[in-house]
């Protein structure tokens, strides 16, 4: 597997690592003794989508947790844009899993998206128009303006991932992380996160996202990073996303027919 | 009597008493809603019982070095020495160990209180003769309360207030979604214990007035009543705030109106008053109005199913249905439908059709969330907008024989 991981990873090591938006080098995370993410390297390629593969407790989301410093790693480290996370927070922007948060919290919409703008307003700074306007409009692009008046409650779950992604959106950043967005979404829901992600690669914007549905991982995705605890490949679709790669990352979880029928669209 | 009191006409410490127990209830209110935000409202009760041995001590400490064991700033200060003690092993446990949190509470809660009245007891034996108003602590005591006592809870509580409003977006951000506060790059942990230190120095402050006992019905019935009323986190705090501030007053007043009312319970028990009303009659939280959204929507569920059931010329068999369908005329008490009822049941058929369109139908997605089976289709449409979904799904039904 480790070989496989060399064979295939795109190392762009001593090449302009500064315009890579998220480097990881040797990254361990563990809770307990078992380590959830053993010495990973990824390097993720700028202005790209790139999904992160592999089956359920790989590691997917610990890995995009710890690159962010949300839970902190026994060893490795984590570069964006070539500088420490701590520099480059402004940068990044994160959209979790639904799961992750009460949905019966007392509040509307519109603040969820306004938490995307907590920099631009600091401690004590008002909400202007021109904040408003800028969360409305990053409602407008997931599709869910009419909705900012709503308590976040009454949203189903592809309105409240879109919500999500709209406060990520209102950070205005060079990198998204996104954990699991296609998870129990409903199909419009779905086709407007992978327009709006679309849209920011046009923009030049770099996305990265865990992901569980391998059907959709060539239309989706340019690259993708397969993982279970070890990084088993990484690379474009075309070079890393194999009967072999998958074989290695799912083992026995995958049938052979499975994994057929995913490859036939790749031609 | 009690207007006299309300009304600040009682006398001088029935009148520090009541401003005190104001802006204590303020401040406490708006600390706790953060806490209850959070979803630790609990660990209140654990600071607020962790400050009994800090009292002691440093009574003791007074009484040793010749001061006056009464002094309430020194006493307050070992108070909050204790409880932010037992705040950090409360931390430290959840954190390091594999004890949940409430298990932690407990931990912190019973031994650090039953530390304190083992130190209670022994003020008691040393004699010093000047321990009386030690247990005050426990319930509050404000039958000697001075002017000095009731500056140190305005400053306190005004302090605490200014902070919380200082780091509230921060606070609400770590309460709501603290992964994305995390990687925003806010300091949770440090937010957390910011806001635990708050709710600390609310409690230290309050000990004089409801006790240690009793100061987390302060911090935590004010925002639970509060949100029965609102959806936003921000209304919640200033609601929590007034709800808080005028059960300190209320209860000061009711208090001070009657000889030997203990002037905290008082206040809890207010407070718990205006959490019961709230409870009871709040307009979409509210129990009563959970019960009638219920019944009405039961009542609209039988006379739609009723309505598309004659509509398709079924045969309607629940007696609450035909009830309800005669009641409002629209079945005649054979069974048979009105004339009106025909013309309903015909545009309810027509309406769920609409609806059907309405709801596959992107465009209409912020429309279709309001889908209950029930409305009618022009309350949340135009008419043009109705005339052209009718125009793309074709004629109007007729009613089935």
């Amino acid at each position: 597997m480790l070989e496989l991981a060399t064979v295939q990873g795109v190392s762009i090591e001593g090449q302009d690592i500064d315009r890579c938006p998220l480097a990881i080098r040797g990254l361990t995370v563990s809770y307990g003794q078992k380590p959830a993410v053993f010495s990973v390297d990824m390097t993720v390629q700028p202005g790209a989508m790139t999904a992160i593969i592999g089956p359920n407790g790989a590691g997917k989301s610990t890995l995009l947790k710890a690159a962010l410093g949300i839970v902190s790693p026994l060893s490795g480290q984590v570069t964006v844009f070539g500088q420490p996370l701590e520099d480059q927070r402004a940068r990044i922007a994160y959209v979790p899993q639904r799961a992750s948060v009460d949905w019966d919290f007392p509040t509307r919409v519109i603040d969820v998206v306004l938490m995307g703008l907590s920099r631009q307003l600091g401690l004590l700074g008002r909400v202007r128009a021109r904040h408003m306007a800028r969360a409305m409009d990053c409602l407008n692009r997931v599709g869910m303006r009419e909705f900012a008046d709503r308590q976040i409650g009454q949203l189903s779950g592809g309105q409240q991932q879109r919500v999500f992604l709209a406060r990520a959106l209102a950070q205005d950043a060079d990198l998204y992380l996104l954990d699991e967005p296609f998870a129990g979404v409903d199909a419009a829901t779905e086709k407007a996160i992978i327009a709006v992600l679309k849209s920011l690669k046009e923009a030049g914007k770099t996305v990265v996202v865990v992901h569980h549905d391998l059907a959709t991982v060539v239309d989706y995705f340019d690259h993708v990073f397969l993982i279970n605890t070890r990084k088993v490949a990484e690379g474009s679709v075309e070079q890393a996303f194999t009967a072999e790669t998958l074989q290695a990352a799912y083992g026995g979880r995958l049938a052979t027919a499975q994994i057929d029928q995913i490859l036939r669209a790749l031609g | 009597m009690l207007w006299d009191a309300l009304t600040l006409q009682l006398g001088y410490n029935a009148t520090l008493v009541a401003i005190g127990a104001t802006l204590l209830g303020i401040s406490a209110g708006v600390t706790g809603t953060f806490l209850f935000l959070r979803k630790r409202a609990l660990v209140s009760d654990a600071i607020s019982h962790a400050t009994l041995p800090g009292v002691c001590l440093a009574f003791m400490a007074l009484v040793a070095f010749g001061g006056d064991g009464r002094n309430l700033i020194g006493l307050l200060v070992g108070s909050a020495i204790s409880a932010w003690v037992g705040l950090l092993c409360m931390n430290w446990l959840t954190r390091h160990t594999r004890l949940a949190e409430d298990a932690a509470i407990g931990a912190v809660l019973s031994v650090f209180f039953g530390f304190g009245v083992v130190l209670l007891t022994v003020i008691q034996t040393m004699g010093v003769g000047r321990q009386a108003g030690l247990e005050g602590f426990l319930l509050g005591s404000t039958a000697g309360m001075l002017w000095a006592d009731a500056l140190v809870i305005a400053i306190g509580g005004a302090a605490t207030l200014l902070l919380v409003m200082i780091i509230r977006r921060p606070m609400t951000m770590v309460a709501f979604d603290p992964e994305y506060a995390a990687a925003r790059g806010l300091p949770v942990h440090r937010i957390d214990l910011a806001m635990m230190g708050l709710v600390m120095a609310v409690t230290v402050v309050g000990l004089k007035i409801v006790g240690l006992i009793l100061i987390v019905a302060l911090l935590i019935i004010p925002p639970v009543t509060a949100r029965f009323w609102t959806e936003r986190s921000d209304r919640v705090v200033l609601l929590a705030g007034i709800s808080g501030g005028l059960s300190g007053f209320l209860g000061a007043g009711i208090s001070a109106s009657a000889p030997n009312l203990p002037t905290g319970p008082i206040i809890v028990l207010v407070s718990f008053g205006s959490f019961a009303l709230s409870l009871l009659f709040a307009p979409v939280r509210g129990v009563l109005a959970a019960v009638l959204r219920h019944l009405r929507f039961q009542r609209r569920v039988h006379i739609r199913q009723g309505l598309l059931a004659l509509a398709q010329g079924q045969k309607i068999y629940e007696p609450l249905t035909i009830r309800l369908l005669r009641r409002a005329g629209i079945v005649r008490a054979d069974g048979v439908a009105t004339d009106e009822g025909k013309a309903r049941a015909a545009k309810a058929l027509r309406d769920e059709k609409r609806w059907e369109f309405v709801r596959a139908d992107q465009a209409h997605e912020a429309t279709a969330a309001l889908y209950d089976g029930l409305r009618d289709i022009e309350t949340v449409l135009t008419r043009d907008q109705i005339a052209e979904i009718d125009r793309r799904i074709g004629g109007p039904q007729e009613v089935m024989p």
